[in-house]
């Protein structure tokens, strides 16, 4: 009971109300304060374990591997010679290197600005309420919700050059059947354009939601003015959507540039390395090559050019909103 | 209130070093007094996770351990995960004493250093084909005994071939022939995988090493030769330009049903090949450059190999990988997985149970470890030949420029 007292005002921080108690009450105060320090520690303890083994220990371990010749025998020796900068320089000076920057460039930047304005259009769409559009607006998620090698799987027949859906529609009208997942010159749209079906769900959700956030009043008194219409999108919605925007394009971007299990569903990274990116090649380098050093060193490159363009998206998007000024 | 601080720590304790914990538990094995004479249970590790492959592989090797004295903890893991978790064990020490490796990993994974020479084990290796014991080799040492290989072979649609009178191909200018002849409306004569990654490079192996060529010598003539004669037949409509995009299965299915008259796979599609109805098939070894030239394939197969232990766990394991590789464990191996037997006798023996397994047997006897010329640096190859048989079937190159550039990328 005493101890009860004692915590009370400890954790108060008062000094008691009579002044012969205080001295007392300051000491053992002291003691259970410490000792709750140590309680709050231990608490956050798991979660400092649990940040530090999953993930500040692969991603250390990657950059150390990155440096060191690390193959197969290093799992049972122990021994990874170190190499310095060597990995790095091996996989830059790789004729594939230009390859597959091209390759991941355009991969990430047509799938992300065509998924944001078609993701953008619906979440405007579906704005309005009307009619069903709960029901389609869930239907719209579908994407989201199958497991991507499924899909993938899926997409990979109805593009097949002879047997598949798709051809045998352009071909029922008058077109020709395109090569879609066998040619390396329409590969990578094919890629893209799966990828964009993908994405559309997650956009969409997020632009949706931000769009719910904006006062309606906002809109009657534009339109009071005579702002409806484009104006009001231009002058109300977008620079109020704007944080939103900044926040699906920063994550729309990580999501992409990483993006390994669709093009190894897909292509596999053919025909002739067409759709081969960072992600994939560093993939193949350390699980199919085990050639894990060249591997973390091309998956460094890739987190770094993430991290600094993410980063470049946040700082474009620093203000809270246009309007705020 | 004291209590309940107290108790609070003590549940933060207690979180801490249960995480710590999982963290380390999964061990197991380390260094343990001698078991000799006693009964052991011995862990066996593959990748056999299809039913009724998994239980009948289990069954063999419960029986074998059982010969000395031994039961089995027969785990498996689906190929895609295996070598990763395989590397996981290595560096963890937590081998298993039985494990099954795929036979282009082998080089790799002998090469650490954590496989035993399964001659130094007295195993006796007399019966085996010279060719399948070389499947088990790395750097002369013997590492690894598969009881059943697999290569490639040409399936041809009897009823196509009948109907176009076209008798089956047995050198490079008949298979071009027939594949022509073969080939009507949306059809295709012939067919293989030409997938990104292993399963499109070893369809392409029997064409260069039956023409001389070497997997570390991509840019000469002879396999300039093997390649173009091989990409032609796409390129001249034989084959869909769409085998880029095709793995193994995918080619089955397109013969299976019908699209394509002949192609190029393994022994394993011939049940699915049996359950398709009104598919007349038959097998011959893959055709040859020449008249009278001897076809060289890659052998594939699983092989049982025994990571470092014990003295007495060693031995042990050792005995139950030779009885798996027996005389009668191989044919019942053989018959049901549609795999070769690797000792003589027992092949012969499947022969004549399994007619249609004439052609196999038969490539296995002259066939080649498929990483056999190339060994560690059969990953380079494998993904720079993958790269130039694509680029030329897609047009991007021809194949003399394809494969200088995957020469390169196999020396750089």
């Amino acid at each position: 009971m005493d101890a009860d007292v004692a915590v009370a005002s400890g954790a108060t921080g008062a000094g008691g109300d009579s002044d012969t108690k205080a001295a007392a009450h300051a000491a053992s105060g002291r003691a259970v304060r410490r000792r709750q320090q140590l309680a709050t520690l231990l608490f956050i303890a798991p979660a400092i374990v649990f940040v530090a083994i999953f993930f500040a220990v692969p991603v250390v371990n990657n950059i150390i591997m990155s440096f060191q010749e690390f193959t197969t025998a290093t799992f049972y020796t122990g021994e990874a010679p170190w190499v310095g900068l060597q990995n790095y320089i091996d996989v830059v000076l790789d004729p594939l290197f230009a390859r597959l920057t091209w390759n991941t460039g355009i991969f990430t930047f047509a799938s992300l600005t065509v998924t944001f304005f078609i993701g953008l259009g619906l979440a405007l769409f579906f704005d309005k309420t009307f009619r069903l559009s709960g029901l389609l607006r869930s239907l719209l998620l579908l994407p989201w919700l199958l497991p991507l090698v499924i899909s993938a799987a899926v997409w990979r027949r109805m593009m097949d050059e002879g047997s598949g859906i798709i051809n045998q529609i352009l071909r029922a009208i008058g077109l020709n059947g395109v090569p879609w997942l066998t040619s390396p010159d329409v590969a990578l749209a094919s890629v893209v354009i799966v990828n964009i079906w993908i994405g559309i769900p997650f956009v969409m959700v997020i632009l949706y939601g931000g769009l719910q956030e904006i006062p309606r009043e906002f809109y009657e008194a534009a339109a009071l003015d005579g702002a409806t219409g484009w104006r009001a999108f231009w002058f109300i919605t977008w620079p109020l959507l704007r944080p939103v925007v900044v926040v699906v394009l920063t994550l729309g971007f990580i999501y992409t540039i990483r993006a390994l299990d669709i093009v190894l569903a897909l292509t596999g990274g053919g025909p002739a390395n067409a759709t081969q990116t960072y992600a994939t090649e560093a993939y193949q380098l350390s699980f199919i090559g085990f050639d894990f050093g060249h591997g973390a060193a091309l998956s460094n490159i890739l987190i770094i050019v993430s991290l600094v363009v993410a980063g470049l998206q946040l700082r474009v998007g620093r203000r809270p909103n246009d309007l705020a000024g | 209130m004291k209590t309940s601080t107290r108790r609070g720590i003590a549940f933060a304790v207690a979180a801490v070093s249960i995480t710590a914990l999982a963290g380390c538990s999964g061990g197991g094995g380390g260094a343990a007094p001698s078991t000799e004479g006693e009964s052991i249970e011995l862990t066996a590790f593959d990748y056999y996770t299809d039913e009724p492959s998994h239980s009948t592989m289990g069954d063999r090797l419960s029986d074998c351990a059982a010969e000395v004295n031994a039961t089995i903890d027969h785990q498996s893991v689906p190929y895609p995960q295996y070598n990763p978790k395989v590397l996981q064990m290595v560096s963890t020490k937590t081998m298993p004493d039985l494990l099954m490796i795929n036979n282009p990993d082998l080089p790799q994974f002998a090469a650490t250093g954590a496989l035993r020479d399964l001659e130094k084990l007295d195993v006796d290796t007399d019966q085996f084909l010279e060719s399948v014991l070389e499947v088990g080799k790395y750097e002369d040492k013997l590492y690894g005994l598969a009881p059943n290989v697999n290569s490639l072979v040409l399936f041809y649609n009897k009823t196509m071939l009948a109907e176009a009178g076209v008798e089956v191909p047995t050198t490079w200018e008949e298979l071009g022939a027939a594949a022509a002849a073969l080939t009507q409306g949306d059809r295709y004569g012939f067919t293989y995988s030409a997938s990104t990654g292993t399963e499109g490079t070893w369809t392409f192996i029997p064409f260069l090493w039956s023409n001389g060529g070497s997997q570390l010598e991509l840019d000469a003539p002879e396999a300039v030769e093997a390649l173009t004669f091989y990409t032609d037949l796409a390129l001249d409509g034989y084959v869909s330009k769409s085998v880029v995009n095709w793995s193994q299965a995918d080619a089955k299915d397109q013969f299976a049903s019908g699209k394509a008259a002949m192609m190029i796979n393994g022994p394993w599609q011939i049940p699915a090949l049996n359950d398709t109805e009104g598919l007349d098939w038959g097998s011959a070894t893959i055709p040859v450059p020449e008249a009278g030239d001897t076809p060289i394939a890659p052998l594939g197969g699983e092989l049982w190999t025994v990571p470092a232990s014990d003295a007495d766990r060693e031995a042990r394991s050792a005995s139950v990988v030779a009885c798996l590789n027996s005389e009668d464990k191989q044919l019942e191996t053989a018959l049901t997985n549609n795999t070769v037997p690797s000792n003589k006798a027992a092949a012969e023996e499947l022969v004549a149970q399994q007619p249609e397994m004439a052609s196999i047997v038969e490539t296995v006897t002259t066939a080649y470890p498929l990483t056999g010329d190339s060994g560690l640096q059969w990953n380079d190859v494998n993904m720079a030949l993958s790269a130039a048989i694509q680029a030329v079937i897609s047009g991007q190159a021809d194949a003399q420029t394809a494969l200088e550039a995957a020469q390169a990328e196999v020396q750089g």
